[in-house]
């Protein structure tokens, strides 16, 4: 794992500019790109031998052609992040190129690259043998290199022709030629195998995998030779990705390349040619035959610590009786049958992918989710309502802090209040000098940064902002704290210091449930780990008694390897 | 709030309780600087607009400007002619910083006017025709509350719908007539002068102190800031934010009931047709007033200077003997013009102050 991306793998699509490291924060802590690495020395590490970088993949199809696409040594860095620091790439012709890596490994600042959205600092990126740096996304488009991003970027109330050609209408005199536009429409879809989508029809009215079919047909209206393909089967159910892959398949029998981003193994091995892995934003293993090459390896190449997990040394004192307990619950389409209990004092960590339902599966424990069945109880009472559950002593700081937990124009001790300010308040009256001075009491204990609790939330940088969220339920004298992400958007810093307060916590008697898509920090943190994959929670262990490849390979496998990993 | 904003633009280390530090003389300029005069300094581009419409009065009539009894009595009438509209405005804009908007206030008002001014209703005297009117003010906001949070209409559609509706049900009820007031008690509240100041002024007055304490002291207030600034944020803080959704809008509908009565009184009638347009009004009132129209941020004191802005252009059309057509033309000016010098404002005196700005 690594630095924390500015554009991480999960959310880069939504907020692109939103997650970006407060500049403020990075120098104020000590700049962690400051590993200043020459560019010399970003070069793939090869560990364990080379990894039969260019030889025959083993298994490998027909119809893979000349090398179209080559990145050498590319380096992006961001204020305070190196994203992307030596990385080496090879996309042949006709090939599915598969890239695999954690979260924040880089691979999304990869495709962004690649899409022109973002520059290269340093290095070359060699498309169809000459020197390519797309000015903008339209050019990337015109190079023939088509993106397709996981929060796809379709508008749901044109039609499917008019999103295909959306940008490269077809016009006469300023007069758009619909029915030339839908003929073209169909011929793509037709190609795509999905004649029965009429070009005519409203992208809203589609299901996600029609969707998904409308950016690819709008990529091959570009006459797109590389397609990108950003975890295309999130989105999708079982069957709809075999249909996907019948698709992949289809284009690179044509000649196109594809890049397919996945965290599921099994997609790799069935649809892809080659794999090469990222980690920290290099590249650690070149042109991995995707069907022979045991995960072991492939786990192992994703993984190892980095300084940037720096946990600090903590003694669980747990209670014996469960605080929270969690039985059966059940949102249909979202997660099934989930159990748990979090005791007193504890950190409960749960591991999974974005969309395996972790954070709905939080949400509806919190009350802000209603659940199909199944209870959830603290301190023996029902839980069903967020008035409940922060009456019975339950606290969330959600995923999307921004957007869920603040009021960004609003002073520090308001946010801080926004949960307790009735029960500062007298016969209605709020009392803000009690707020404030409680606030300014909880800001020094998180050595909060500024410690002025009248300044806006917005000025703050994101782990503070992080810290004003848990504060809020730290006034209200919470039992149960559900942390989402706490480090989403928290730049290196910062994040020990979160990790600090969050043990700080449960020495403090308080149980904490946490959520993180970055497996180290999870078990880095949590004295007990919950796997979760799919909408169930598949294994349960002691955070001393599993590692982190066991958890990334249950994470996208869903099946615990045989014997122990590098 | 805004309130708050600027507040917490002040310097670093402020202490937790507002006051000076002792023994030390302040200063005007610390005096400007500090939270007393912090509406002031909010509302100068209004005041300032105040201000230059005054001076084109004097300027275009001087005969009258000379005569400080006609200035006297002018104001009051200034302040008369806003009192009613201000009262709405003052609900206005509870409901939009709590992140909605309310169409209806007009057509609530002539529901409650017409409601209360009936034969039948005007037999149970003074008492009986203001809880009528307040009544009924404060239930139709109650369906526009309620068909908004728990049947998630829009609320521009919601309270677009009871604007059309409620205008139709006070025609109705009125069977298109002019109702006379026959209760003295009521048409004498626009007449009475307690201490030589109309008592239209006075409850205008204590509507907007109740208003603003409303807002800014009380959990009331802070949950209206809190659902308007970030709804999910406030809910997943336990607010309950529909509930509250529905009493903003009963808040409003109880100002617009209150204002009826004022109406009523200064027409000594009512009509299916009265306060005709008064949403645009306490709108643009509210806005020019600084009041965000996406919610969660804006002024009592400033949705009154808004209103005040209004009527001094009214009466200054009037005392000119000018059309309301080029009147209408100069308020739309006006709203565009307020809102460009508020901005200005704020940046400039951050500035000036030494202050960070906010974003």
């Amino acid at each position: 794992m690594t630095a924390p991306d500015p554009a991480r793998d999960d959310d880069a699509g939504r907020h692109p500019a939103a997650e970006t490291t407060p500049p403020a924060e990075a120098t104020a802590d000590g700049s962690p790109g400051d590993a200043t690495v020459p560019p010399g020395a970003a070069v793939p590490r090869q560990r364990d031998g080379d990894p039969q970088s260019d030889g025959e993949p083993q298994g490998e199809r027909d119809g893979i052609g000349e090398v179209v696409l080559r990145l050498d040594g590319v380096v992006k860095t961001f204020p305070g992040v190196r994203a992307l620091d030596g990385v080496q790439l090879e996309v042949r012709a006709g090939e599915v190129h598969c890239l695999l890596g954690q979260n924040g490994a880089g691979k999304s600042t990869l495709i962004k690259v690649l899409a022109g959205v973002h520059h290269a600092d340093e290095g070359t990126v060699t498309w169809l043998g000459e020197s390519f740096a797309p000015a903008s996304p339209q050019a990337a488009m015109r190079a023939g290199i088509a993106t397709i991003y996981q929060e796809l970027d379709l508008v749901d109330d044109l039609s499917v022709a008019e999103n295909a050609f959306l940008g490269h209408e077809e016009s006469r005199g300023g007069f758009l030629r619909r029915r030339s536009t839908a003929s073209r429409t169909r011929q793509i879809l037709a190609r795509l195998g999905h004649d029965h989508i009429s070009p005519r029809r409203l992208v809203r009215s589609l299901p996600a995998a029609g969707k998904q079919i409308v950016s690819m047909a709008r990529a091959l209206s570009h006459d797109a030779r590389l397609i990108v393909m950003d975890e295309p089967s999130a989105v999708l159910a079982h069957d709809e990705v075999e249909n996907l892959f019948r698709i992949i398949r289809e284009l690179t029998s044509h000649g196109i390349a594809v890049i397919y981003i996945s965290h599921r193994l099994e997609e790799i091995r069935d649809i892809g040619d080659r794999v090469t892995v990222l980690k920290d934003g290099r590249t650690t293993a070149a042109n991995l035959p995707a069907r022979s090459t045991p995960t072991r390896e492939l786990v192992s190449r994703m993984t190892g610590r980095t300084i940037e997990y720096v946990f600090p040394p903590r003694e669980a004192k747990t209670g014996t009786t469960p605080l929270l307990e969690v039985d059966g619950l059940t949102r249909a389409g979202e997660f099934a049958d989930a159990s748990l209990t979090v005791k007193a004092g504890e950190i409960v960590g749960i591991a999974g992918l974005v969309g395996s339902g972790r954070s709905e599966l939080l949400e509806t424990i919190f009350g802000a989710r209603r659940a199909d069945s199944g209870t959830v109880t603290l301190n023996g009472k029902r839980i069903t309502t967020i008035g409940g559950a922060v009456k019975a002593g339950m606290g969330m700081a959600p995923e999307e802090r921004k957007s869920q937990a603040l009021l960004l124009d609003e002073p520090i001790y308001r946010n801080m209040t926004l949960a307790t300010f009735a029960g500062f308040a007298r016969g209605g009256f709020t009392d803000a000098g009690k707020e404030r001075s409680a606030a300014a009491q909880t800001a020094e204990s998180l050595e909060l940064r500024p410690r002025d609790v009248s300044r806006p939330v917005r000025t703050l940088s994101g782990g503070n902002q992080q810290k004003v969220v848990v504060g809020r339920w730290l006034l209200g004298g919470t039992k149960l704290l559900l942390l989402d992400e706490p480090t989403r958007g928290v730049d290196v810093g910062a994040r020990a210091e979160l990790y600090q307060v969050i043990q700080d916590l449960a020495a403090g008697g308080v149980g904490v449930l946490l959520v993180s898509s970055e497996v180290p920090e999870v078990l880095g943190l949590a004295d007990r780990v919950l796997v979760m994959r799919e909408g169930h929670l598949i294994h349960e262990a002691p955070a001393s008694e599993i590692d982190e490849a066991t958890v990334l390979d249950l994470v996208m496998a869903g099946s615990l390897m045989e014997g122990e990993p590098a | 709030m805004t309130d708050q904003t600027t507040k917490a633009s002040l310097p670093a280390q402020s202490p937790p309780v507002e006051s000076p530090p002792p023994g030390k003389r302040r200063s005007p300029s610390d005096w400007f600087k500090g939270d007393g005069a912090e509406p002031l300094r909010r509302n100068l581009g209004l005041i300032g607009v105040l201000v230059v419409l005054v001076i084109i009065g004097a300027v275009t009539r001087p005969e009258l400007y000379g005569d400080a009894t006609w200035v006297k009595n002018n104001t009051f009438t200034i302040l008369q002619q806003a009192s009613a509209i201000g009262v709405v405005t003052v609900g206005m804009t509870f409901v939009i910083i709590g992140g909605g908007i309310d169409l209806s206030v007009g057509a609530i008002i002539a529901v409650a006017g017409v409601w209360s001014t009936t034969l039948a209703t005007q037999s149970y005297g003074t008492l009986g025709m203001i809880f009528t009117a307040i009544v009924v003010g404060i239930v139709v906001g109650l369906i526009n509350g309620v068909l908004i949070s728990y049947g998630r209409l829009v609320p521009f559609i919601a309270t677009l719908a009871m604007m059309v509706a409620a205008r139709g049900v006070a025609a109705q009820i009125s069977g298109k007539q002019t109702q006379v007031s026959a209760n003295t008690t009521i048409n004498d509240i626009a007449s009475t002068r307690p201490l030589g100041i109309p008592l239209l002024v006075y409850i205008l007055a204590l509507v907007v102190a109740a208003g603003w304490v409303l807002l800014n002291r009380t959990t009331f207030g802070r949950r209206t800031v809190a659902v308007g600034g970030n709804p999910e944020a406030a809910r997943l803080a336990g607010i309950n934010v529909k509930f509250h959704t529905v009493l903003l809008y009963a808040l409003s509908g109880l100002c617009c009931g209150i204002a009826a009565i004022m109406l009523t009184s200064q027409a000594t009638s009512a009509q299916a047709a009265m306060a005709n347009l008064y949403e645009l009004d306490a709108i643009a009132a509210a806005i020019i007033g600084g009041t965000l129209l996406s919610g969660g941020r804006g002024t009592i004191i400033g949705a009154l200077f808004g209103v005040l802005v209004f009527s001094t252009i009214t009466n200054l059309f009037a005392i000119n003997n000018l059309s309301t057509e080029a009147q209408n033309m100069v308020k739309g000016g006006i709203i565009v013009a307020a809102v460009l010098v508020q901005q200005f404002r704020f940046r400039s005196l951050t500035q000036l102050l030494g202050r960070k700005p906010v974003s």
